[in-house]
């Protein structure tokens, strides 16, 4: 019977949380790496058993886990990311140069075809790759060479690479994002890349409307459309349908446009889901509702989703990792909290129930779909 | 032997208990030490002292005899009790909350 293995980050260690398709039950395992910040672990497409985490401390730096059977036993793995070169310098918040420093892994993508090879997307922002399972870790240096690199500057969470999608038709094509630079893509697997962020606003930055410095908080694709992307921007929800050459803003009737975390559908390519978040100083829900929001429409229509989610008094935040999406039927949604919760819902949205309430606060949360 | 200890995350990642003992040729210094401990606990690399400079990271301490040795240059020598093995020298994690 298939199954689900969802794999949850939080501040002070690593869970999985596993069930059968009914995802009614749940085993809990961990906590691993007790004590270390885990800012993302997934699994390779490729071979589930095949698991990358990002295990980081203030004291200790970044460590590098590998798994080959599913998260049962970890071994640490090459650790050592240097920046191509000469680094150079980024903007700092009060506008002056800063030379580009590395603090952590935000988040790893493995292949769609290999399982040794992953892309890291790191503080400051950039892009890594190993094709040896970890063991060694190499920048593609072309996305902080591309020219507006000097000018990138750090949201309140630093300067994060945090978003890697891989186009499933065409693996030389990869869209990241970076807070607070924006949206870029290669199409040369990485050698070459182009800010994609024409159709964005943004008061935070003097030109609104810049090729670069927006603070992009998400992407999201269905592998059905790599075309088609929906964001979360610190405040907006935008949707493009090429590729990013456009974006237009897709907020509609959310109660409010800022948020991190986005989703789409695993069967249904124009259903999509946030969380919206009250601002980007009250980093909690409005009017202490946890409400996930679901447009089937692709944006611009949405509803609210709170059966079995708390409705009162709830003040806790969704970071931009935290939410993913099972590919069963009817698809399963899972999301995890700053409070420690996280709420899967197995119907698609319509309903939610907590797997767990008293994690450390969730970083990330990622589903694998077992067979 | 230099006996060293470690602070309890490392000792995890390193998967030893107690102290580490090393043999260490020549002069006794954090240099020393630290070379010879990556060698024998590969995985310790980068997090006690950065790659690529080798500078002690930020919130990590060196102790031995009572004393704080984290500003000491890395290839002074350290105390001949830590030489001798009478005394540990103590890698720390900072004091910082958490």
């Amino acid at each position: 019977m298939s199954g689900v293995r969802v794999l949850v980050g939080t501040r002070k260690g690593a869970f999985v949380l596993t069930s059968d398709g009914r995802r009614e039950r749940w085993d809990v395992s961990g906590p691993h790496f007790a004590g270390w910040e885990i800012y993302h672990l997934k699994g390779s497409p490729a071979d589930p058993n095949r698991l990358y985490a990002s295990q980081s401390s203030g004291w200790f730096g970044q460590m590098i886990q590998r798994s080959n059977d599913g998260g049962k036993t970890w071994e640490a793995v090459g650790n050592k990311f240097v920046y191509d070169g000469v680094p150079g310098t980024h903007q700092w918040y009060d506008g002056t140069p800063h030379p580009w420093e590395f603090a952590r892994v935000w988040h790893l993508e493995p292949s769609l075809r290999d399982p040794d090879t992953v892309y890291a997307g790191v503080q400051d922002a950039a892009l890594f790759q190993t094709t040896d399972a970890g063991q060694s870790w190499h920048e593609l240096p072309g996305l902080r060479g591309h020219g507006s690199g000097p000018h990138w500057q750090p949201g309140a969470g630093g300067l994060c690479l945090h978003t890697i999608l891989i186009d499933p038709s065409n693996p030389n094509r990869i869209f990241i994002a970076i807070s607070a630079a924006g949206a870029f893509r290669t199409d040369d697997g990485g050698k070459t890349w182009q800010p994609i962020n024409r159709g964005l606003r943004s008061q935070q930055i003097p030109d609104a409307d810049a090729e670069v410095g927006h603070c992009v908080h998400r992407l999201a694709m269905h592998r059905s459309r790599p075309g088609v992307l929906f964001m979360q921007k610190h405040w907006d929800v935008m949707r493009t349908d090429d590729a990013g050459d456009s974006w237009r803003e897709v907020s509609g009737n959310l109660p409010t446009d800022f948020g991190f975390a986005i989703d789409v559908h695993a069967h249904e390519p124009e259903t999509i889901y946030v969380v919206p978040i009250k601002s980007d100083s009250e980093h909690f829900p409005p009017e202490g509702k946890l409400r996930v929001y679901r447009s089937r429409t692709g944006g611009n229509e949405w509803e609210a989703l709170t059966k079995g989610l708390p409705q009162r008094d709830c003040y806790v935040n969704v970071l931009r990792d935290a939410m993913s999406i099972d590919s069963l039927d009817a698809c399963g949604v899972y999301f995890g909290t700053t409070g420690g919760q996280v709420y899967a819902s197995s119907d698609a949205g319509d309903s939610w129930s907590p797997i767990v309430r008293d994690l450390p606060p969730v970083l990330s949360v990622e589903v694998q779909t077992l067979p | 032997m230099i006996r060293v200890v470690l602070p309890a995350h490392l000792r995890t990642l390193a998967n030893v208990d107690g102290e580490v003992t090393l043999a260490i040729d020549g002069e006794v210094t954090q240099r020393s030490i630290l070379d010879a401990l990556e060698i024998s606990y590969p995985v310790l690399r980068g997090a006690i002292r950065d790659h690529v400079t080798l500078r002690r990271r930020p919130f990590v301490r060196f102790f031995a005899c009572e004393q704080d040795l984290s500003h000491e240059r890395p290839d002074a020598p350290l105390p001949d009790a830590v030489a001798r093995g009478a005394e540990a020298f103590l890698v720390v994690g900072a004091m910082a909350g958490g």
